[in-house]
Parts: C-alpha cells; sequence; structure tokens
C-alpha cells in the first residue's frame, strides 16, 4: 500500500508554544505538593528556631512542652537518637554541613535547636513555644563590615575560582579615562512560595519521603547517608514542587530531623517549615560588596575590567556568591581580573539562589559599565558595542554561539532606545515624573549536569518516556515532552511522559538552567535508541517496505519510519512492531557533555534588557513603567513556557533592584524581617510594561538539541538596567541595592 | 483542649467537622475536609495563597479560624470548577501560561473569580491592583492580568 501520510518534520513539537501539560491539575487545586499528604497515623514536627546567633543552649523546658496535651516526643541535643552520617561531611556534590542537634551550639538565628512531636500542628507548635530555650550568647558578626576579608582558597561548588588575563596594572596604566566605584548588593532568600516541606514513612529499612526536590536521586543518595541505608531504599516523590530557586536542591536539616522522628516513632512524621523559618536553615544568596575598577583608551575600548567581589559565608561551611565571575566572559578589555573575597559571618551557610553569582556580579558590573560609558561621553549600548567580546574573553576561545549583538539590537528598537539623551534628568512625563532609561547586558552559562531517561514505543503507537525529571514551574513535564515526541516521531498526545519519582532514571539537577538541556539530551537519546532498534527490525524484516536499507538512516515521523532522504519509503511504527511480535521497544539515552566540547567552546546565554522608570520628583517614588528584554538562548523548545521563565526572571530582577534585602539586628544576629510582610517582593501592581523577545540563535554545539536554557538570565542584564534607569532620571547613582526612596532623598 | 462542632457549606454542601478551636480555617479544610487546594504560604496574610471566600468575602483561610466558618458559605478553589468543566478564569490561566509552579495559583483564581464577580468589567489596573495580595515568585504577573483581563471579556460574552 503507498504511503500517503504527510511527514512532520523534527521540530515539529518542539518550538511550538504548547499549555503545560500539568496545566488542569494546577488550576483545579487537585495538584498535591508534598506537604497536601497526610498518610494515616500522621505526626506533626515542629523545630524550634534559635533566637540567638552564636553561643550555645543552656536549657529547655522539656517538662512542660512533655506535658502538654497532644505532645509526644521532645527531641533535643541530650536525647536524639543516632544518626548513621555525619552531619558535618557532605555526601553529594552540592551538600552542605546541616544542623540535626548534633550539640548544643548555635551557629545562626533560625538554627533547629530542639524538634518537638505531636498528634496536631497545634499541640506540636505549642510544646515547642514551651520550651523556653535559655542560651549563653556570644558576641555576634552578622555584616560585611564585621568580618576579616580573606582570599577565597577555589575549590570547586561554593569556593569560587578568580582570573587574570593580560597585564591588568598596565591596564590600568593604559587608560586614559577610569573608575573606582564600590557596589553592594544584600542577602536574599528564596522564598519560593511553598515552604519547605516533608513526609517521612519508613518501612523496615526503606525510606518513602514526599518531598520538592529539584534533584530527587542526588537527594536519595544523601538521605540514605544519613540512615546508614543503601541509596535504593529511598524513594523521593516530588511530582510538584512550588518554587525551588536553588533551595530545592539540596538536603537540608529539619528533613533529615523528620526522618530521624519518622524511625524512631514508627509513624509518619510531617514536617512543614513556617515562612518565618524560611530565613533559616534553607541557603540564601549571601551579601555582596563589589570594587569595580575600568579604563578606557581614547576609542573608548576597556584597557582594564578589574572586579573584586567580596561575599560572606558561614562560619561553618563555604559558599561563597560568586559575583565577580560575571566579568569573566563578557566584555572585550585588554587586562581582564575577577577576584574572589570571603568573609565569615554567623550566619546561616548561602547557597546558590537563581542566577548565582551573575546576579549580584551583574548588577554592579552593568552599573559600572553605565557609569564608565558616562565618563566616555558615549551611550550605554554603543559603549557596549565598542567593548564586544567576538571571542571568550582573555582566552580567544570561540562562543558556540552568540547572538548578542542581535539582542542589543532588537531590544532596542522594540524599546526605542534611539534618541536617548546622554545626560540625566534630561526626560518628565505629562504628569511631571522624572523619567529614565537604562540598559544592562546578560549572560549566563550553560552548563548540563548528568541525567539519564528511558523511552518505551508500545505497539499500539503511543510512547513512554521515563526520567525522574522535576517540574518546579519551569515547565519541565511539558517541554521535555516535546522534546521526547520529537525523537520518537511522534506527535505530544501520543507521548506519556512519566517524572518526578526517584525509582526513575535519575533526571539529575533542575539547576543552572541546565535541565531542559540534560534531561532534554537523555530523553532525545532514549528516543533515538528506539528509533534506532524500530529501523534494525524494519530492514531485517522482508515484509517490510523498509526491508534491506541496512546502512540507510531512518527518521521518525508522525509514527512512520522514513529512510532519511526518501520520503517515497515508509511504515507505520504499528506495523513494524505487530509483525515483529507485538512487544514494546525500549530504550535509554543519557545527557552529558562530552568533556572536550567544553573545553573547545565558551558557551553561554546572553540577552540585553532596557529599562524606564518614572519618579515623583518630590517623594522619590519609583516605579518601572516598561521592561524590555530580548535574549538569545539557543533552541527555544516552548516559546510560551520559555517566555514566563524570561519574564519571570525580569520580575527577579526588579526585585533585585528595588525590593528584597534581609536586615540583621546586629545585637542579636536575628532577621528583623523574616516574614513576607517584611521581606518585599514585587506584587502584581509592581509590573508593568513587561516584554519579552526570544532571539534566534542555532547553536551546533552546546548539545544535540542546541538548547541553552532560560531560568535563570532573565534577572541578570535587568537589575543594572534598572538602576542605570534611575540615575538617568535622577543623575543620582545609587550603588547599593535595593534602591531604596530614602535612598533618592538623602543622596 | 475540647474541641468545637462545626456545620458549615463548603462550595454547596453542607459538612461537619471537629475543631480545635486554635485551628485555623486553611488547616480545616486542608487537613479535616481533605481539600488540600488552598495552600498555606506564610500563615500571616502577606501571600494569598489560602485565599477563600467567606460568605462572599475573599478572605485569607490562614487568618481565620475554623470555628469561625461555622453556619457560612465557604468557597475554595475545588468549587471553581463546576461539573467538571473548567471555569474561564481556569482556561485562560492554562492558555495565557499564567501559573508556573502553581502553588500560588489556587489563591489567585479564588481571588480572581471574586473580583469578576463584584466587578465584570475591570481595568487593567484594578487587576493589578486587585491581585497584589497574591504573591507569585515564579513569577507570572504579567500574565495573570492578561488571564484574567481575557477572562472578564470571556464572561462578559465579548471577544478578548
Amino acid at each position: 500500500m503507498p504511503d500517503t501520510v504527510q511527514p512532520i518534520r523534527f521540530g515539529s513539537n518542539s518550538g511550538q508554544p504548547v499549555s503545560r501539560r500539568d496545566g488542569i491539575a494546577k488550576v483545579t487545586g487537585a495538584a498535591t505538593f508534598s506537604a497536601d499528604n497526610s498518610p494515616a497515623n500522621l505526626l506533626h514536627a515542629v523545630y524550634l528556631p534559635a533566637t540567638i546567633a552564636r553561643g550555645r543552649v543552656t536549657h529547655f523546658d522539656t517538662a512542660a512542652a512533655q506535658a502538654h496535651p497532644g505532645v509526644t516526643h521532645v527531641i533535643t541535643p541530650a536525647n536524639r537518637p543516632d544518626v548513621q552520617g555525619d552531619p558535618e561531611a557532605k555526601p553529594t556534590l552540592f551538600s552542605f554541613r546541616v544542623e540535626i542537634l548534633q550539640d548544643d551550639s548555635v551557629r545562626y538565628a533560625g538554627q533547629p535547636i530542639a524538634l518537638v512531636l505531636g498528634e496536631t500542628l497545634e499541640a506540636a507548635t505549642e510544646g515547642a513555644r514551651l520550651l523556653a530555650p535559655q542560651y549563653a550568647a556570644e558576641p555576634v558578626a552578622t555584616d560585611l563590615d564585621d568580618g576579616a576579608p580573606f582570599d577565597i582558597e577555589p575549590g570547586g561548588f561554593g569556593r569560587p575560582q578568580g582570573m587574570v588575563h593580560g597585564d591588568i596594572d598596565a591596564g590600568h596604566a593604559a587608560a586614559r579615562q577610569a573608575i573606582d566605584v564600590t557596589y553592594e548588593t544584600p542577602a536574599q532568600y528564596h522564598n519560593a512560595m511553598e515552604t519547605h516541606a516533608i513526609v517521612a514513612e519508613w518501612d523496615g529499612d526503606r525510606l518513602t519521603l514526599d518531598v520538592p526536590s529539584q534533584a530527587l536521586n542526588m537527594s536519595c543518595a544523601a538521605y540514605a547517608y544519613f540512615f546508614g541505608i543503601p541509596a535504593e531504599n529511598v524513594t523521593v516523590r516530588s511530582p510538584y514542587l512550588g518554587g525551588g530557586f536553588g533551595s530545592k536542591a539540596i538536603p537540608i536539616g529539619p528533613n533529615i530531623l523528620a526522618i530521624l522522628a519518622a524511625r524512631m516513632t514508627g509513624r509518619p512524621v510531617k514536617l512543614m517549615l513556617t515562612r518565618q523559618q524560611m530565613f533559616g536553615p534553607t541557603g540564601h544568596r549571601p551579601a555582596t560588596r563589589q570594587r569595580l575598577r575600568m579604563g578606557i583608551d581614547a576609542t573608548g575600548a576597556l584597557t582594564a575590567l578589574d572586579h573584586e567581589s567580596l561575599s560572606a559565608s558561614s562560619r561553618f561551611d563555604d559558599f561563597f556568591e560568586p559575583a565577580s565571575n560575571a566579568s569573566q566572559g563578557l566584555y572585550a578589555a585588554g587586562a581582564l581580573r575577577s577576584v574572589h573575597k570571603g568573609v565569615r559571618l554567623d550566619i546561616g551557610t548561602p547557597g546558590p539562589m537563581r542566577a548565582p553569582g551573575e546576579a549580584s556580579g551583574a548588577a554592579a558590573l552593568e552599573c559600572a559599565m553605565d557609569e564608565m560609558a558616562h565618563a566616555a561621553g558615549m551611550d550605554p549600548l554603543e559603549f557596549r558595542l565598542r567593548n564586544y567580546a567576538e571571542t571568550e574573553p582573555g582566552t580567544g576561545k570561540p562562543f558556540s554561539s552568540k547572538a548578542l549583538r542581535d539582542c542589543y539590537l532588537q531590544g532596542a528598537e522594540r524599546f526605542g532606545w534611539d534618541g536617548r539623551p546622554l545626560d540625566p534628568g534630561q526626560m518628565r512625563d505629562e504628569a511631571g515624573l522624572l523619567v529614565g532609561w537604562g540598559m544592562g547586558t546578560a549572560l549566563f552559562p550553560c552548563p548540563m549536569f548528568a541525567a539519564e531517561a528511558r523511552a518505551t514505543l508500545r505497539p499500539d503507537g503511543t510512547a513512554l518516556v521515563e526520567t525522574s525529571a522535576a517540574d518546579m514551574g519551569q515547565g519541565a513535564w511539558t517541554s521535555l515532552a516535546q522534546i521526547a515526541a520529537d525523537s520518537l516521531g511522534l506527535p505530544l498526545d501520543k507521548v506519556a511522559f512519566n517524572a518526578g519519582h526517584s525509582s526513575l532514571p535519575d533526571g539529575g539537577v533542575a539547576g543552572g538552567s541546565g535541565h531542559t538541556a540534560t534531561a532534554g539530551t537523555a530523553l532525545h537519546e532514549a528516543g533515538c535508541d528506539v528509533i534506532r532498534q524500530l529501523g534494525e527490525i524494519a530492514a531485517t524484516d522482508p515484509a517490510s517496505p523498509l526491508h534491506g536499507a541496512g546502512n540507510a538512516r531512518f527518521v521518525a515521523r508522525d509514527g512512520h519510519l522514513f529512510i532519511e532522504g526518501d520520503d517515497s519509503r515508509s511504515e507505520p511504527f504499528t506495523d513494524i512492531l505487530a509483525r515483529a511480535g507485538g512487544a514494546a521497544l525500549t530504550g535509554s539515552g543519557k545527557g552529558v557533555r562530552p568533556p572536550e566540547v567544553g573545553q573547545e567552546f565558551a558557551m553561554s546565554s546572553h540577552g540585553a534588557v532596557f529599562a524606564e522608570v518614572r519618579i515623583d520628583p518630590e517623594l522619590c517614588q519609583m516605579r518601572v513603567t516598561r521592561l524590555v528584554g530580548a535574549f538569545a538562548a539557543g533552541r527555544i523548545i516552548n516559546p510560551k513556557l520559555a517566555e514566563s521563565q524570561l519574564m519571570g526572571g525580569m520580575i527577579w530582577g526588579t526585585s533585585f533592584a528595588l525590593h528584597e534585602k534581609v536586615t540583621h539586628d546586629r545585637t542579636t544576629g536575628r532577621i528583623v524581617n523574616a516574614d513576607l510582610a517584611g521581606y518585599h517582593v514585587p506584587v502584581n501592581a509592581d509590573v508593568l510594561g513587561l516584554e519579552v523577545i526570544t532571539v534566534h540563535e542555532d547553536d551546533l554545539h552546546v548539545n544535540v538539541l542546541g538548547v541553552k536554557g532560560v531560568g535563570e538570565i532573565g534577572i541578570v542584564g535587568t537589575v543594572g538596567a534598572i538602576g542605570n534607569a534611575i540615575w538617568h532620571a535622577t543623575g543620582k547613582r545609587i550603588r547599593r541595592f535595593p534602591i531604596r526612596i530614602e535612598d533618592l532623598l538623602t543622596a | 483542649m475540647s474541641k468545637i462542632h462545626v456545620t458549615t457549606t463548603v462550595n454547596g454542601d453542607e459538612v461537619e467537622f471537629l475543631a480545635d478551636p486554635r485551628e485555623t480555617l486553611l488547616d480545616c479544610l486542608r487537613d479535616k475536609l481533605g481539600m488540600t487546594g488552598s495552600k498555606e504560604g506564610c500563615g500571616t496574610g502577606d501571600c494569598g495563597a489560602c485565599s477563600v471566600t467567606l460568605d462572599g468575602t475573599l478572605v485569607c483561610s490562614c487568618l481565620v479560624l475554623g470555628v469561625e466558618a461555622d453556619g457560612k458559605q465557604v468557597g475554595t478553589i475545588e468549587g471553581v470548577a463546576e461539573g467538571g468543566v473548567l471555569h474561564p478564569l481556569q482556561k485562560k490561566f492554562i492558555e495565557h501560561a499564567a501559573l508556573q509552579c502553581g502553588f500560588c495559583t489556587p489563591g489567585i483564581l479564588v481571588a480572581a473569580k471574586a473580583l469578576l464577580e463584584q466587578n465584570p468589567n475591570p481595568t487593567e489596573t484594578e487587576v493589578r491592583y486587585w491581585l497584589a495580595g497574591n504573591l507569585c515568585r515564579c513569577t507570572g504577573y504579567d500574565k495573570i492580568v492578561r488571564a484574567v483581563m481575557d477572562a472578564a471579556a470571556d464572561l462578559r460574552g465579548e471577544a478578548a
């Protein structure tokens, strides 16, 4: 029978603005997040956070807590059952040291110091309050000025590596004009809308956890370590995450305490952090102080770009914000230096938070670039184009792709950048408000972690693809299914996607903006493996129209197998499988980047953000009235969901520029604004005129899919763009984020 | 602590439960009635993830005691779709990608529905300010507003 099917090309699913597959579950309230699980015989756990930041707990009123009706257990360092793992060890790649009541010491405010179990949440909460801890407190240091800066010894995750290219002193000396400016960024907390939560249940030596996780299989290994069981004995179910932003990749201490409580009591235990506790043992973006020294020659070319960042970490573990990394790969400069320094404070250990390094670093870098452009009398965009890096600065490595010039031009055109006055304070709107325009460049690297996937083609022509991939809102379940459908040559509605469970092939880490690239590559390879097997069956089956096409390449489209370049010969998958006995075919794939590719090419996503602000000249109230971002991030699998990611990132940029900051009480070391009333984030009313352009970019090297990633880059250029727009409106250069009304009033 | 018998109506159905007098309406809905669509995002009325209606008024159910629901009408996310048919707001949220992680979404939909019931033709500014009490960290603010405006037009029988 002649085949009349109209072939659908690869990419028929990828590239389409498909609505998210978990949409109905999420708009009806049916999507179950971890704290929505309440198994029978459940115990509620509440931990008591320390109210000092350094010292020891000297006394608990354990009897009062224990006597409270409904309280079943009170656990303090004095009676905590043993764990098998060392809380000061780091069992997996991204682990941090944890506080699990190993002793009576307090190393930051908000640290868990006791755990109370109760038949109800109310009983456990009241029991924890009744513990009334007494302390021997010591003086604390919580601000950058309170510690002694030191050079960070590079050492992988959390200990960033600086770099020097060229002769930085000669670069400074050669400058015709120079600036030397210092910017500060505050500590910020992730504050996903879903607080950390866990439901832990043991069955013998097997452990089942309902816990949001950005890295399911890696977290199984970490939990297993603490309880002395094989990783395969731990099951993590994480079908939905209510946001992660970096905070849910790593097991936190309270989760381990909940598991311990479940083991101790033989009952399932639920522990959910309160919002206030989300400012405790959860990681955060640490404060930075960044000094930028730049020089230019008579043409406006950078002779030196010298970026030194100081970042806080805790006293007992290492995560220093890699802020000056932002200057390592962006602008061509005669000489380039990036330096990382640290201080140790009485704070919880920081961690990766959406665009770690680049967000803080580019906030300072992009404002400094604006200052340098103004000193040179150049338009900020012209100045950036003057210093455009055609190859990776310093190394000269080619970029795998770089459509930043298109981002600049398309963004500027959409925004209407032409005609912007060079000097500040020149524009007013009809209501008399000061108007300012600013811009910033965005970049973010394209890492790939390792992932695995499995694809099964069923005899009825449908497929099941599986990986433990986490959908924390970015739309992984949808875009990854689109990739898998293309690789299998099936329409999306014939592909079932199973994810969010650790028993599935390891979906890797949903972080570093690399999840679509990594898990997507694994799914693509799994699909290709199935199609290769199907081709082998067809080629050796005399009854197939594809018989004998031994060395030809097969192409799968719309449920049919074709010989590449010859659409006249094809056969439906279902016929091939039926004749072969009607069994399903299963293939597997891995997503990793060959190391040689990373050595050959520099790989980054890029973007350009343009901001307009309007400011009341008397009250100095600031509004971001327009925000246009143009981003080149390789192949966009799902434009609708990628746009959401980029917009979300840009709103985080607004938040960084104008809203978010924790403030410590310098006497007690406590965070004084540890709730959503005091820790400000934008609301609907703060977001106006938001536009995203995705700039076409083909990348043949970054991975087989050409996908770079869009999860974090949106924040990167936006912070500086807003800071620069505020300067352009007012002539006031505020070098400390967030920029507040009082800063403008007093500047 | 002795418990109090509460009789209330949730999404049109009469229900009864025994509440600890300290227990929030949010916890009663989630733990006593198994209606986990309403979420706790802050417990202090700042984020709106627990939004429900109480006799038609939009409230944060984390700030209402379960016993206060006695004799009242409670509306939750579970009642927004009727008879298995999505409400236009729900359809437009999916169509406009006005949700990401989805944790804030139930509260935003309940709040948006309450807005459109009292103001079927809101301006964009009215939507932005009405929903200013519903935080979305992911953040879908622009698309949320577009989805609500589009759903409002749909409910008025207009093409958006």
